[in-house]
């Protein structure tokens, strides 16, 4: 295996035209408006690994994952996808194949009027990777049995499965180009608990057994605990911290990071107080100056409130605070 | 005195292919001031077992079955607008979605006003400034300027927050608050559950705290009540169920949880799903997906039994089963 990066984004950034129609704009004499739901963001995701990326609603996550698929394009920087230039790569339909994404919510990412094998084929034949209709079905048993569903399973239409069950045929209908990249935009949010345990293991089974490189968009910090090699944690469209998974837990270094951990309720009830963090998350469309934090952190001051903090090393970790710099953030 | 007292509660939909049951022989009671959490998958009848209490069950759906008792009165056989009245003024609800709750046609100021004049013995200019005052103890910035303000001018955790105070201004006795958090991000969701837990105790209200999400329960409930499809497997105090839950369902539950403080290389997982309403299994209905099933499982359904500090629906706790 080579020692190039699966997917590799260089500073990138999308923004969104939010702005009123032009007529509005000229009655009540306002100028353009953009949304910058992708402000510069780079990260690699070496192959057979996963990189997780956590943050709460509207920080850019799902923005993120469509554009590193290209079913956006950026406005600025980059996305190398292998070693090739992604729009380069959305070209060649070899190429387009090795990538596939995984969505949220089961019960609208599956046709209701398709039965479950056409469904799972559709990647093949958009592909023509395969034409003969008895190889076709024989393909589609092996998916399914390797997601957990029985062949006979094809014959069925997705309102016949329960909310996990969906999922994996989600996942089998990823898997049937032979994939090796996959973006996973928060695949077990909208599942129960049990389910959700049932589906982690799976993805990391299939991971060992197909060598899958995974970007895993989730907001639940315990789920991508368990599935992460690295972890970026993002907030209005930058990512503020980028570290190994066991890192970014045993020793948090971001204000926000850690503000977000603080955040979960304490299943141990070991009767820790827990202090939560103040405020919301602003508006993109107008984020606050310097670093976009500051109203909400406890460690700001003066020059956090005007300088943009940018990414530099702190030990294993990578983090964007003016506080981790300086050392006034203690560990 | 117990507050709320459900007794073996069965609701049921009457559909053209027969008819559904929802809600089997639940019975669980509610002291003054208590946190119940009452928790399950999907479709395990949490939400359902709300709204019977509330009086607002989707039609076709009703209680086939049961009481439910406010301090000793029946309100499950109340006329609408009666209920009505308990609803409100004797019982608050809080809902998952805040927009769905506020009328997006009134300012939120009118519509706690509203709310007071219509329960307390309160003229309107006193409802105003209590409403203000009711704004700020929700944590609201600038509650004086905002009451006037409609729904869509706050964000999602600041509606939430309307709504909370909306529940909470005629001073109910009991509230039902049904996923009150999950709409919201985990930071916000830390603020408001800290909040809702202050005030509840400030003011001695009751609780019953629906939700899937077990950090919230196990920070907010004294006691928890696991539901799998459409009965209770097991009701006991917070830490027992918690830590040690006797019901293999509640195990399998708490297990799948993934853990914050540390990675599994796999993670404990229960097999299959929750059967449908329309297929309940006989005996307990949890039998085909328990690890521990034996014979009388299938044939005979559990009842509530003693499972030592709690209650488990469960055989392997009946005399003689040799527990395990």
């Amino acid at each position: 295996m080579s020692d190039t990066p699966m997917l590799s984004a260089q500073d990138v950034a999308r923004h969104f035209d939010v702005s009123k129609p032009l007529i509005q704009r000229i009655i009540a004499r306002e100028g353009k408006r953009t949304l910058r739901a992708v402000d510069g963001l780079s990260f690699d995701i070496p192959k057979g690994t996963t990189l997780s990326l956590v943050g709460e609603s509207g920080c850019g996550k799902s923005t993120v994952a469509r554009l590193v698929v290209g079913l956006y394009g950026t406005t600025r920087g980059r996305v190398m996808f292998d070693g090739q230039d992604l729009s380069l790569a959305r070209a060649d339909s070899k190429q387009r194949s090795r990538m596939q994404m995984i969505f949220q919510d089961p019960y609208a990412s599956l046709n209701p009027r398709w039965r479950v094998v056409d469904i799972v084929a559709e990647p093949i034949r958009a592909f023509g990777l395969m034409s003969d209709k008895q190889a076709i079905i024989t393909r589609v048993g092996e998916l399914l049995t390797q997601v957990g569903l029985s062949p006979l399973d094809g014959q069925k239409y997705p309102h016949e499965f329960s909310g996990g069950q969906r999922q994996r045929i989600s996942i089998a209908r990823a898997l049937s180009s032979n994939p090796e990249f996959l973006v996973c935009d928060e695949p077990t949010s909208a599942l129960d608990v049990s389910v959700q345990a049932q589906i982690l293991n799976l993805m990391k089974e299939l991971q060992t057994r197909l060598g899958l490189t995974y970007l895993f968009i989730s907001h639940n910090l315990a789920v991508v605990r368990q599935v992460s090699d690295r972890i970026g944690v993002m907030y209005l469209g930058k990512l503020v911290e980028l570290s190994p998974a066991e890192t970014l837990f045993s020793a948090p270094r971001h204000p926000y990071t850690r503000a977000l951990m603080e955040a979960i309720p304490d299943l141990e009830m070991t009767g820790r107080q827990r202090i939560p963090v103040g405020g919301e998350v602003p508006s993109p469309i107008s984020p606050p100056p310097g670093c976009t934090f500051h109203p909400r952190c406890p460690l700001a001051n003066a020059r956090c409130k005007v300088e943009v903090p940018v990414m530099k090393p702190a030990g294993t970790a990578m983090v964007a605070c003016h506080a981790v710099e300086e050392g006034r953030a203690t560990l | 005195m117990t507050l709320l007292q459900v007794k073996n509660l069965r609701v049921e939909f009457p559909t053209r292919r027969g008819t559904l049951v929802a809600l089997d022989d639940v019975s669980f009671d509610i002291a003054p001031g208590e946190v119940l959490g009452v928790v399950g998958e999907s479709g395990a009848g949490k939400s359902m077992t709300g709204a019977a209490i509330i009086g607002l069950l989707e039609p076709p759906g009703r209680i086939a079955g049961g009481e439910i008792l406010l301090e000793g009165r029946r309100i499950d056989n109340l006329p609408y607008e009666q209920m009505r009245q308990i609803r409100g003024r004797q019982i608050g609800a809080i809902f998952q979605d805040p927009l769905t709750t506020l009328n997006p046609l009134y300012t939120i100021g009118r519509q706690l006003v509203e709310t007071m004049t219509t329960h307390l013995p309160i003229g309107p200019g006193e409802a105003r400034e209590k409403a203000i005052g009711w704004l700020e103890l929700v944590g609201i910035p600038a509650a004086r300027e905002r009451i006037d303000s409609y729904p869509h001018e706050f964000s999602g955790g600041m509606r939430q927050r309307v709504v909370i105070a909306l529940a909470l201004c005629a001073e109910p006795k009991l509230i039902v608050a049904d996923e009150p958090t999950t709409a919201l991000d985990v930071s916000i969701q830390a603020q408001v559950i800290a909040m809702l837990k202050t005030l509840a105790r400030e003011k001695g209200t009751a609780m019953m705290l629906v939700t899937h999400d077990m950090g919230v329960i196990a920070e907010t409930a004294d006691r928890v009540a696991v539901m799998y499809a459409g009965r209770i497997g097991e009701i006991g105090p917070v830490r027992e169920v918690v830590r040690h839950a006797r019901h293999p369902y509640s195990q399998g539950l708490m297990g799948s949880i993934p853990p914050l403080d540390r990675r599994v290389e796999r993670l404990q997982q229960i097999d299959g799903a929750m059967p449908r309403l329309t297929a309940i299994p006989q005996g307990c209905a949890y039998n085909p997906r328990c690890p521990k099933v034996f014979e009388r499982c299938r044939v005979e359904r559990p009842e509530l039994l003693d499972a030592g500090t709690t209650r488990a629906a469960c055989w392997l706790y009946a005399e003689g089963a040799g527990h395990v």
